[in-house]
């Protein structure tokens, strides 16, 4: 990769604009709807059907995004499960206290404001200690962020004994769980979040540095970059969109508890690989990560309407895609780079 | 002498021992049951199948990878042969479960080498990706579910004892004849890394992969064969598991990558690659081992489990790490 300028794509776009991994992925896409269209036809029309699939897959997809950014520095973020328990168990406490059962609505508004801002607040500075661990302590990203992922599943063990928090106040599900002109909330949260995260990357310098620093750390050091705050800042999203995961799966579930989505944190690698973005750094687009997101969440849904075909298929299909997708594309380069970088 | 001393102050291994003396000590003293046979016994038991795992994984992270596929080919291997005998009603010895893991696992291995020597991606993003694989199967085509009758063979390998310690209480514990095996493992695997010009072009891979290349190792093909022994002796881990629980449980397994590094980790091997002993890969296991085994003789409820297990990778790796920078900066100092 010479990424003499700071255009995210290695190629230059021309066309549609659109390189041959995402091509690519735009075929899959377009072949996956138009298999599940056709053998599923009835489901397929159903609203409810999309309605479901835009309440599950921002639970993934959230986390997705900040696994990305950390990825595109040429890190990666392991640890975002635990931190999006460990923030939901956290705010699932406080909200507890504030509003037992039979709160009032007033009692009700305030658990829920102070829940939503504690695992914000809580996950960008768990993101906040992951960076620094990357960038000050020098620590290889995936040890620190797999070191952070036992950590804090170990605390969110300690503050819930290990048992499911429930009995959240209803204003709360009501809220995260509700649907505003039939479109689900967690998948508005998801559509926001993606598009300011395509702003931060496309139309901000900071963006702009990320790549920088992904593709080659040493000369974006010598040509003034402050790498340390970049890496915390980055860390420090990753870990805010965590939290918003929390949100999300808490509500979902209706519960917090510390051992829910343990599959995600493959999944959200996986997602970001198969988006295109380089394991070693330095590039990748979110429109790649979003289609990745899409075709993963529309062939688990696909994969439970047929009734005979176990759940357990799944792991096998994501495993099986992540191999042909690493084994036929252009990913990666350097295969010592990834953790060379850091050390 | 005085090199030797300078020599043990600088070894990694040398401040791990010395945490272990102290963490002992303090469970000892808390306790009064640490330094009792039967409890000492329990730990080389305990030791045995994460031994063997960190020995596989301690081969892996020398060459320069990750590989955190490891209890899902254990599982897999374990659970289809333990399958295939139960049901086709196997009597006989306890040779041909061996025969079949150890082939199986060189197999799934070999699944692994295949992709790892041929791809440039990160071995990562490959073993996440076939331990999904090799989870996949054992879960969804072969439907795994509990096997709660072995083979007699196999039960009567996982309760054989090479002898029996009896503490002053009365608890008696037995040092099971599986101990062998991680030492055997161990070494064959200490031989092969230090007198053997393969053993060596693991080092020299991890060092650095076209430093390798150019001194004349054949990257690909011991990168390939790496993984395929690397499969086999993370069976025999599993195999040794599910004799000793006395049944399959198939998702016993899974999860232990990431404390299996951690104690490759904290044994003082190299993240980058290229660097690392056995010793040190055996005494981070014990200290983990004591760490799991010991919280509650002093009474830390187990839910601090994982959490100290987080701290302990962070700590482990944030002080070599420091090291390593710090060693750096010197070198630049002399080379400017």
């Amino acid at each position: 990769m010479t990424t003499t300028t700071v255009t995210p794509t290695k190629k230059k776009r021309v066309g549609l604009g659109l390189d041959p991994h995402l091509q690519r992925l735009v075929f899959m896409l377009a072949a996956l709807l138009l298999l599940f269209a056709i053998m599923k036809t009835d489901s397929f029309t159903r609203v409810s059907t999309w309605q479901a699939m835009g309440v599950a897959f921002p639970e993934f997809g959230i986390m997705a995004l900040g696994v990305m950014l950390t990825m595109i520095t040429g890190g990666i973020d392991l640890s975002s499960v635990g931190i999006a328990n460990m923030t939901a168990i956290a705010s699932a406490t406080v909200m507890l206290s504030i509003a037992p059962s039979g709160a009032d609505a007033g009692q009700q508004a305030t658990a829920v404001l102070v829940g939503v801002v504690l695992s914000i607040v809580l996950g960008t500075l768990a993101g906040v200690f992951n960076g620094f661990l990357v960038s000050k302590v020098r620590i290889p990203a995936i040890l620190v962020t797999l070191g952070t992922l036992e950590l804090f599943t170990g605390i969110a063990i300690v503050i819930s004994a290990g048992k499911p928090l429930s009995g959240l106040p209803p204003a709360y599900s009501e809220l995260l769980g509700g649907k505003i002109l039939r479109i689900p909330m967690p998948l508005i949260i998801f559509v926001v979040l993606a598009l300011v995260i395509g702003f931060i990357l496309t139309k901000m310098a900071f963006g702009k540095k990320l790549y920088m620093i992904g593709s080659n750390a040493t000369a974006a050091k010598f040509s003034g970059l402050n790498s340390v705050s970049l890496l915390v800042r980055t860390y420090a999203l990753s870990g805010l969109c965590a939290g918003v995961a929390g949100l999300v799966m808490m509500a979902n579930y209706n519960s917090a508890k510390a051992d829910y989505g343990v599959a995600y944190t493959l999944l959200t690698v996986l997602i970001v690989v198969l988006g295109g973005v380089d394991p070693n750094g330095g590039s990748g687009r979110l429109i790649g990560v979003i289609m990745a997101i899409a075709i993963l969440q529309i062939l688990q849904s696909g994969l439970n309407t047929f009734p005979q075909v176990s759940n357990f298929y799944l792991p096998l299909i994501w495993g099986a895609v992540l191999l042909v997708v690493i084994s036929t594309g252009n990913v990666g380069n350097g295969f010592l780079a990834r953790f060379r970088k850091k050390g | 002498m005085q090199g030797l001393l300078g020599k043990l102050l600088r070894a990694n291994e040398f401040y791990l021992f010395l945490i272990i003396v102290v963490v002992s000590l303090i469970i000892q003293a808390r306790s009064g049951q640490f330094f009792t046979p039967n409890n000492l016994v329990d730990l080389a038991n305990a030791m045995v199948v994460p031994g063997l795992f960190a020995i596989g994984a301690y081969l892996v992270i020398v060459s320069g990878g990750i590989d955190v596929s490891f209890p899902a080919l254990a599982s897999l291997a374990v659970y289809a042969v333990t399958r295939y005998l139960v049901d086709s009603g196997y009597q006989g010895s306890v040779i041909l479960p061996f025969v079949l893991v150890i082939a199986l696992g060189a197999l799934l291995g070999a699944f692994n080498g295949v992709f790892t020597s041929r791809l440039a991606v990160p071995t990562l993003i490959i073993t996440l990706g076939t331990a999904n694989v090799f989870s996949g199967i054992m879960q969804g085509a072969l439907s795994s579910v509990q096997i709660s009758q072995l083979p007699p063979s196999m039960e009567a390998f996982g309760r054989a004892s090479l002898f029996k310690a009896t503490s002053a209480t009365g608890l008696t514990s037995a040092m099971p004849v599986s101990f062998l095996l991680l030492v055997a493992v161990l070494a064959i695997v200490f031989f092969v890394m230090r007198y053997t010009m393969f053993g060596r072009g693991i080092f020299a891979l991890g060092g650095d992969e076209s430093s390798a290349v150019r001194a004349g190792f054949k990257v690909r093909r011991i990168k390939f064969w790496l993984y395929v022994i690397v499969g086999v002796i993370a069976a025999l881990g599993g195999l040794v598991r599910t004799t000793s629980m006395g049944q399959m449980h198939p998702t016993n397994l899974l999860g232990m990558e990431m404390m299996v590094i951690a104690a490759v980790v904290l044994g003082g091997t190299a993240i980058t690659g290229g660097t690392g002993s056995l010793t040190g890969v055996m005494l981070g296991t014990l200290l983990i081992v004591i760490v799991q085994n010991s919280m509650i003789l002093v009474g830390v409820p187990t839910f601090w489990q994982r959490f100290a297990l987080g701290l302990l990778i962070i700590v482990g790796t944030g002080v070599s790490a420091v090291q390593l920078t710090r060693r750096r900066k010197r070198q630049r100092l002399v080379a400017e």
